[in-house]
């Protein structure tokens, strides 16, 4: 077969690396000279201005308070989302011990699983539209289950004291089912008889998820974080449908100030592609960063 | 309905692909250029074709898809080949329109015919500034359509040609007459034996009657706060005269801190203050507040005269929708307690780099002639920018009363246009004073200031290209 080998490679191989450098590596590339022009998008001229963009970014209080919001989102998006997710998994593939099979997910573990997944089914937009009738200040299930305990209810989305807080919190909700199957499908690789050993041993099921569960699903948590810590610094469809960056600027985010100065209230396409370069290292930064701190060694079951 | 924000679903498509702005410019700059080279489309002018339309020339419109719909716009199209069959027309409709046309801009390839309007409409600022757009002035001189012995420009209510004009230059034709008033519910006004009041002392006591009665006196657009900039803005204009707007749209120095803004904003502060405003209401968008106005929760709502037509579904029978002007803030008003804020809306633009310019102005010629006018006006009941168009139109309640008080205010009529010079200023920053303001985390004070600093920064960005009107 080695004869065959090179073919093989270059007819799966060339075709989608063309695609892949034409439409996401040359945009790129673009957008990084369109950021040192001041392009306004409807017309061929554009001038270069060399970093002016940059310059004027540096001092954009607009872009450091969604920066800011991001910066928030990236600290806690994640770590919600993991710990979520591994206790849910954890619970559905071995919270149940009192049956004689030693070690079973919790009664009703396939409904659960389910339940967890149904966010995933829906379309961001479809959620975001949802969760805006949830907040719905008069009408939607919160405020009125508040009401109906006798609490008063804030105007969630409406306060820039909760709103930010109601946007994390659907980002949690939106993300933790697919993260629930992907742990719950890394914890079905582990050797059942080390956990069975761990309940000989008489470990509580939080020690086993600590001392055991997640030095074993390192590699698959790993994942986890760079992809949620990628979708804090992102969050555009889930804000800008939500509140678009309001009450007074704070849900801002760095993708919806992006879109907002290309598509929205300004047609300036060079600030914004500006914008879009600076969202592109601190995404790469964070991405290398988490892959370099969470270095471990790769356990293999032989 | 460009002040209307309705089209959170439609978003879904386009969004999927943003998060990367930068990234879909696409082949952007470099690509682009003018295609010099690609054919125009130019007829012989006559007595007959005053602009010049080649017969066999293809159209290309596009509509923007909101609560107007695309029939009135297929109906236009309809007469348009009536009178050139030979003519094609590509009709398509869509929500997103800086998404869907930008390429085609930068590109030289615009569409003929553009509604630019809606949420995703594209900011007119950056549009002037570039040169994308045809001039007009032509087409104001040439005869009208059905209305023998006037040019277009006779046809048109006063203030239609202003609003669409940057530096005294007519590029953007504004199809709808909008007023802006504050809305009440003729029924509950008489069932429950109130009566509009006139000023602002009588409003306020009025919604202290109101309130007693156990319904809320106010609403409003929470996550779209603008909407109450506009009743504010009229009380200081009525109180200090049309020079109020004049200094706003110019951008002059602490004209958001002029005596009569402050005196407006002091006043509206009282049914913030007095919890004159429904529970709930900074959390409602638009459609939820208009909702629960309509259900009967709030007797006031501040909107303009699209209100009727988005409202259509949830109206109850009987409900007869009526606008009023804002009150008096007392005796020494410089405007009588009618006027209105009124105005042209629904913006309709020629590319300049427009295969068809003369087309594209013919069909402009064919939706502002009377029939064009009078089948826009049945089909989504608003009224169009050419005068006496309604007549021998059976207007929707709402509406009728959008009339009176257009003739009521006549030439006290007034209007402002800092919000298409500078898109941002409304929608980002006056629009974030005014959520802060009318929720009642910030006073009068520091409410002109941020719109003031808004105004201030629009002043200072160099990016910008500044107009100014005449008073």
């Amino acid at each position: 077969m080695k004869h065959g080998k090179w073919p093989l490679i270059v007819t799966f191989l060339v075709p989608p690396v063309l695609l892949y450098v034409f439409f996401v590596v040359s945009p790129y590339l673009q957008a990084f000279q369109i950021s040192t022009t001041d392009w306004l998008g409807y017309s061929a001229d554009a001038n270069p201005v060399g970093l002016a963009n940059f310059k004027t970014l540096w001092h954009d209080d607009y872009v450091w308070n969604a920066l800011k919001n991001n910066a928030i989102l990236l600290g806690l998006v994640p770590v919600l989302t993991i710990v979520l997710g591994l206790f849910f998994a954890t619970m559905l593939a071995m919270g149940g011990r009192k049956g004689s099979a030693g070690v079973t997910g919790v009664r009703g573990g396939a409904l659960y699983r389910t339940v967890y997944f149904f966010p995933q089914v829906l379309s961001v937009v479809i959620i975001a539209l949802l969760w805006k009738e949830v907040y719905h200040p008069n009408q939607g299930l919160l405020t009125s289950a508040l009401h109906g305990l006798g609490l008063p209810a804030p105007t969630w989305l409406g306060d820039p004291a909760t709103a930010f807080w109601c946007v994390l919190a659907v980002m949690v909700w939106s993300n933790v089912g697919f993260y629930v199957v992907l742990f719950g499908a890394a914890m079905s690789a582990v050797p059942k008889e080390i956990y069975e050993a761990v309940l000989l041993d008489g470990a509580s099921r939080f020690t086993t998820l600590r001392r055991v569960t997640l030095p074993l699903l390192w590699d698959t948590v790993q994942v986890a974080w760079v992809y949620l810590a990628i979708f804090a610094l992102d969050g555009f469809i889930l804000v800008q449908l939500m509140t678009n960056g309001g009450p007074n600027f704070s849900t801002d985010v760095i993708g919806v100030r992006m879109y907002d100065t290309a598509f929205g209230s300004e047609t300036k396409f060079g600030y914004a592609s500006a914008i879009g370069v600076v969202m592109f290292f601190l995404t790469l930064s964070v991405a290398v960063l988490s892959l370099r701190v969470g270095r471990r060694e790769r356990i293999e079951y032989t | 309905m460009n002040r209307r924000d309705i089209l959170r679903r439609s978003a879904a498509a386009g969004l999927l692909a943003t998060p990367a702005a930068g990234l879909l410019s696409g082949c952007a700059t470099s690509g682009g250029g003018d295609k010099n080279d690609a054919e125009t489309y130019q007829g012989t002018k006559s007595a007959q074709n005053p602009l010049g339309v080649k017969e066999d020339a293809p159209l290309e419109v596009v509509i923007f898809g909101g609560g107007f719909g695309e029939e009135y716009a297929k109906a236009h199209e309809a007469m348009y080949t009536e009178k050139y069959p030979k003519a094609k027309i590509k009709h398509s409709s869509t929500q997103e329109i800086s998404k869907t046309l930008q390429p085609r801009f930068v590109d030289g390839t615009p569409p003929d015919v553009v509604n630019n309007s809606g949420s995703s409409q594209i900011d007119f600022n950056g549009l002037v500034s570039q040169n994308a757009l045809a001039g007009l002035d032509e087409l104001l001189a040439a005869p009208s359509l059905d209305i023998p012995g006037k040019t277009v420009k006779d046809t048109l209510l006063p203030g239609a040609v202003e609003v669409g004009s940057y530096d005294g230059k007519f590029l953007v034709l504004n199809y709808t007459y909008t007023a802006y008033g504050i809305w009440h519910s003729a029924k509950l006004f008489a069932d429950r034996g109130w009566s509009y009041a006139k000023t602002w002392d009588e409003h306020i006591a009025l919604c202290k009657q109101i309130k007693a009665a156990g319904i809320a006196p106010w609403t409003y657009a929470g996550l779209h706060p603008r909407y109450m900039s506009w009743p504010l803005i009229s009380t200081a204009i009525k109180f200090g005269g049309p020079s109020v707007a004049t200094a706003i749209d110019n951008l002059e120095p602490n004209a958001w801190k002029s005596d009569s803004m402050r005196a407006a904003a002091d006043a509206w502060h009282q049914i913030v203050k007095d919890k004159y405003i429904l529970d709930g209401s900074p959390g409602l968008d638009h459609k939820q507040s208009q909702t629960a106005w309509c259900q009967g929760k709030a007797a006031f709502i501040s909107c303009g005269s699209w209100l009727e037509s988005e409202q259509k579904d949830v109206t109850p029978a009987g409900f007869n929708m009526t606008i009023a002007p804002t009150p008096s803030l007392g005796g020494g008003d410089k405007l009588p307690f009618e006027a209105i804020r009124g105005t042209a809306g629904e913006p309709f633009m020629v590319p300049a780099k427009a295969r068809n310019v003369a087309g594209g102005l013919e069909y402009f010629r064919t939706m502002l002639s009377k029939k064009g006018a009078q089948d826009f006006t049945k089909k989504v009941a608003s009224l169009t920018v050419v005068a006496g168009a309604t007549e021998g139109v059976e207007l929707p309640y709402g509406l009728s009363t959008v009339v009176k008080a257009l003739d009521a205010s006549g030439a006290n009529g007034f209007n402002w246009v800092y919000n298409s010079f500078y898109r941002k200023l409304e929608r980002n920053l006056v629009d974030a004073a005014c959520g802060e303001f009318f929720s009642g985390r910030i006073g009068p004070t520091e409410f002109l200031e941020q719109c003031q600093k808004g105004a201030d920064s629009i002043a200072q960005d160099s990016s910008i290209k500044k107009y100014k009107r005449a008073a």
